[in-house]
This record gives structure tokens, sequence and C-alpha cells, in this order.
């Protein structure tokens, strides 16, 4: 038998019965692997139970202008704030040459509710926790958020000003289901 | 550079690390070129097998670890969130538990392998004895992993199987309490279980490692039971073995997922799908199969003490086995008497497991008992005894002359001597 399989394929010399069977062993072996190494990797990732958890309805009609609350989705904190009128006017306002990161207001609320900003509250510079939901708390000089790990800031839309933090904070994705109630995720 | 490795690898990579480090040097000596007995049959599969079962239990056991709580109050519905909620948990999961049965499978018959080619007798003495502490690491990790999914017969199994030790004299009682960490099987008992299910299949790899070394000291055994005379004897063991076990491993997986994704609980118990309940004793208590022959000789014998002394017994017989049996004749296929009675042990052995899986009343204790005394009789009287009076066969010359016929170091005119050293 190992005679045969090495017998050289008519008309192609260089190619033997064996070169085949090498090649479509390796390949099941490797189709094989590839298959069990998915099992193992997709089993680290979130399962059903913590997929089920990924949104949650916030009602803001508690929240009084110049305030702000810390919800918790998906493990994160969720700041949603109520803008005062001056906040919104100056989140408007800004020159978008003096942002790190241009972006306007607009593109960070919802229209029609500009006095709403819900944002993810991590700083993108390492991951602490700005400080600036209550009104006692130090909000840097943009009246936003102020990092007390590293001192980065941020203004009344969520965008930095001063760094080390490299881009504004982000945004969940959400949504207005009436007037005072929000479901986010 | 005095004192450096000369490797022969090409690729200067290999080469500059296999100078340092001769680890491909060695894997090509133990692995590649190995020089193996040319006449293995597939029986010689099993050792693979078993090293293939440890690891695919590892594997597994590790990443079941990542999603399960080794407390009372929780370890349940842990178990049940690994196979409803995890992504492939279910899977992962099944093959574990399976794999504890395939893994004692494959053990099992190559524990068989060893006693039908004789293959503990000498020099093969210490790498058989570490076989056997092998077996004992493997049922005490098995025994611990059972426990951990918290279900009734999880429960109860670790009941039954600590309260053995309150058997011995005055000190019982002690022991007990320290393995529960309490004064019922309780929370600090599965958390401790747990700590050592997950630490000893680590001890395990060491032991298998030593098996392995001392295996590649004095070599494999064959299905002739006689000694490599000469390299016209034997094969590299790669590409010959490393093939002929893939083969093995092929069919090995087929009915491994057989058993995983077409009859998973088979070989389980209904019990455990009921959460552990310290109140409530199931009516029907047996062990997972693997146990049920050493669970019957406990069972057989109406004295508690005796009967804990004789199931621990059963497997540390084994230990002196190379010194019990005489013969100096390794292979059963030239001990005509040996080769018949090891069949009737190995049906004492599944009597004893039938009868540990019914309640022990009528016919089934006298089974058991007949069993468990023809057991016994096997290793400490019949051994013995037969070894000297037994007449075996003629041994071949070499490996090669049966299996080429006619060639081999010998003339070809030469007899066979009946009682060559084996």
């Amino acid at each position: 038998m190992a005679d045969t399989a090495a017998v050289a394929h008519p008309g192609h010399p260089d190619v033997t019965k064996r070169d085949f069977l090498k090649l479509v062993t390796g390949a099941s072996a490797a189709i094989g692997t590839a298959a069990v190494a998915w099992v193992f990797i997709d089993y680290m990732n979130p399962s059903r139970d913590v997929l089920a958890l990924s949104s949650v309805e916030v009602d803001l009609t508690p929240i009084v202008a110049g305030q702000g609350i810390t919800v918790l989705w998906q493990g994160k904190p969720i700041f949603v704030r109520h803008r005062t009128d001056k906040e919104i006017k100056e989140a408007q306002d800004v020159q978008m040459s003096q942002l790190i990161e241009p972006q306007p207001d607009s593109a960070r609320v919802k229209a029609g509710h500009d006095q709403w900003i819900v944002l993810i509250g991590i700083c993108t510079h390492l991951g602490c926790v700005p400080l600036g939901n209550k009104p006692t708390d130090p909000r840097g000089d943009w009246g936003g958020w102020f990092c007390p790990c590293h001192g980065s800031q941020y203004d009344t839309s969520g965008r930095v000003r001063h760094g080390p933090a490299p881009a504004n904070l982000g945004l969940p994705p959400y949504a207005f289901g009436s007037d005072t109630k929000i479901k986010i995720g | 550079m005095a004192g450096q490795h000369q490797s022969e690898f090409t690729n200067p990579l290999v080469n500059w690390i296999d100078s340092r480090l001769p680890i491909f040097t060695m894997m090509q000596k133990e692995y590649g070129t190995f020089p193996t007995p040319k006449n293995f049959n597939y029986f010689w599969n099993f050792g693979a097998l078993a090293m293939v079962c440890m690891m695919v239990m590892i594997a597994t056991g590790i990443f079941l670890a990542m999603n399960y709580q080794p407390n009372s109050e929780l370890a349940f519905g842990s178990v049940q969130h690994i196979m409803r909620d995890v992504n492939y948990g279910w899977l992962l999961r099944y093959i574990h538990q399976n794999g504890a049965s395939m893994f004692f499978i494959v053990t099992y018959i190559h524990i068989f392998r060893g006693m039908y080619y004789g293959s503990y007798k000498t020099p093969r003495e210490l790498l058989w004895m570490i076989g056997v502490v092998i077996l004992l690491i493997m049922m005490a990790t098995a025994f611990m992993g059972y426990v951990l999914p918290w279900g009734q017969m999880s429960y109860w199994g670790a009941t039954v199987i600590t309260n053995l030790f309150s058997a011995f004299p005055i000190v019982g009682k002690s022991i007990v309490t320290l393995l529960w960490g309490g004064f019922s099987v309780d929370s600090p008992t599965l958390n401790r279980f747990f700590s050592l299910h997950y630490l000893l299949p680590f001890v395990l790899v060491g032991v298998v490692f030593l098996h392995v070394a001392a295996l590649h000291v004095v070599g494999s055994n064959n299905p002739l039971g006689i000694d490599v005379r000469s390299p016209q004897d034997t094969l590299p063991f790669h590409p010959y073995y490393t093939v002929k076990d893939s083969v093995g491993l092929c069919v090995f997986f087929l009915v491994y997922a057989i058993l995983v994704f077409f009859a998973p609980n088979f070989l389980g118990a209904a019990n455990n799908f009921i959460p552990a309940n310290p109140l409530q004793t199931p009516a029907d208590i047996v062990p997972e199969w693997y146990f049920l022959p050493y669970y019957a000789i406990l069972r057989s014998v109406p004295n508690k003490l005796l009967g804990v002394c004789m199931m621990f017994g059963s497997i540390l017989v084994l230990f002196v086995l190379p010194w019990l049996d005489t013969s100096r004749v390794r292979s059963a296929k030239f001990r005509p008497i040996y080769r018949q009675i090891i069949w009737l042990w190995v049906l004492a052995t599944i009597v004893l497991g039938v009868c540990g899986a019914h309640k022990p009343e009528g016919i089934w204790v006298v089974l058991s008992r007949v069993a468990t005394l023809y057991y016994f009789l096997h290793f400490l009287v019949i051994l013995p005894i037969l070894g000297k009076l037994e007449r075996p066969l003629p041994l071949p010359e070499s490996i090669s002359r049966p299996v080429v016929g006619g060639g081999g170091p010998m003339p070809s005119g030469a007899t066979a001597r009946p009682m060559e050293k084996a």
C-alpha cells in the first residue's frame, strides 16, 4: 500500500497520491482545530444573561435643571444631566476650532431635547469616572465634568477641553420613550 | 561556548534555541526517532488516548471554572447557568462530564493491556506502580469533580465516600470532620473539593510525566512480550506510531462525539438534576459506572472496616502485582492457562460492576461475594501458583521473525527455546 501511495499521478509526475492524502489530512485537522478553538473563544464572550441586561429605562422627572444622575448600564456609569439654559447656550456657542475633538452640540443630544445630555461616564484617558453630576462637585473651567485621576476637563456637552484625555465622553445608544423617559441600550 | 549543545537543526531560530535549550533535540529523540517495537497492535493506542483525555479534561475544566461558583448556595445554579446562558457552555460541560467516562474507559483498557501482555514485569515494575498512582489520582479527581454540580447524587456521593474514613477505629470520626471542614458535607466541603479538583489534574500531569519518562528509559513492551534485540525489531516512533495513534484517535473522538452529542446524560444519574438536599437521601444511590466494581466489593462485606479495607485493597493489590505474578513470560500469548483465566478475572470485575448497580439484596449479594472472592483469589493465590505450574509455549527468537517471517538476527534454522528469560 505504501508503494501505491507514492505512485505519481499520470501527467503530473511531481504529484503523488501521498501528497493528496497529506493535504486532505492536514486540512481536516486544521478545520477541526479551528472549530474547537471557536468554541473555547466564544465561551468567553458575554453570556445570554449578561446580554439580557443590556438595556435600562430611566425616569427623568426627578432630575432638576443643573443636576445630573448616574445610572448603571452594562456595568458602566451613564451620566444623565439636565442642563440649564446657560449651559445649553455655552455648549452650542463654542467655536469648533477650540475643541480637541470637534463636534457640534447638536450631534451629541437628541433633537428637541437640548436640555438632556446622556454620556458614558468614563474618562477617555484611563477609565476613571469624572466628577460633576452634583452642582457641588468640581466641574472644571468649562462647567461640565472634571476627572479626579489626571485632571481632564469636559464641557457641558461632555466634550474634552483639557487633556490628557484624547476624546469626548462617549454617547450610549438611547431613545426617548416619552418626554420624561429614556431607554438606554 | 564550552559545553554548549551542538544542535543539528538547520532552521537558524530552531538551532539557536536548541543549542541553548535542547528541547527540539529531546522531542526528536523521544517522539521522532524513538525506537519502538514494530509489532504493536491497537491496544498500544490507549496510553496516547489517555494523554489526550487528560488534556481535554484540563482544557475544558479550566474554562468551566470561569463560570462555576464553589458555594453550596450558588453551585447548582451556576452549573445550570453554564448549560443555558454561557456560549457553548453546554458543549464544554458535556465534553467534560463525558470526558471523565472516556478517560476511565481508555485507562481501564490501558491497564488491561498491561495485564494481558505482562507489561508490569521486570524491568517495568516502577512504570506500572506509577501507573497505579495515576489511577488513584484520577479516582480522587473524578470523585471530587462529581461533587461540584451539587445535585442530589453529588451531595450523597460525597457523604458516603467521605464517611468511608469513619470506618477506621479511634481517628475515623476526626478524619471525616477534617475532610468536611464541619459536621456535615456543606459549603466548606464543596469549596475545598473545588480547590483540590483544580489542583490534582496538575499533580496528575507531573506523575504522567514520570510515567512517560520511565517508559522511555525501559522502552515499550510489545504483544509478544519479548525484548527488543536489534534495530530490526523497531520502527521510529514518527511517522509509524504517530500515524497509528492518530487512526485510533479518530475512532476515539467518534465514540466520544456520539456520547457528547447524542447521549450526553446516558452515563449520568437522573437524581443529579435535583439540587442537593441534606434532609433526603435519594432512593437509588449508585456511584458513576467507573466506581461500581469497588462499590460492590465494599457492600459485599458485612463488616464496615473490612469492607473499606477490601475496597482500597482491590486497587492497592495492583501495586504488588509485579511480584505476585511469578511467571517470567510476559505476554499471555505464550501462557496457555493465564490467557484464559485473565478473562475470568475480567468477568469477575464486570460482574462486580453489574452488582454495584443493583440494590444489595437477594442474588446480587451472593454474586458480588463470589466475584469479590475471585477478584482477590486471582491476584493472591492463582497468579503466584500459576507462574510455577504453567508450561509456557516456546517464545519466538525475536520480534522480527513472526512479523516478517524468516527475517531477524537469528539463523532461520534456530529453534525457539521454551523458557527464554522474558
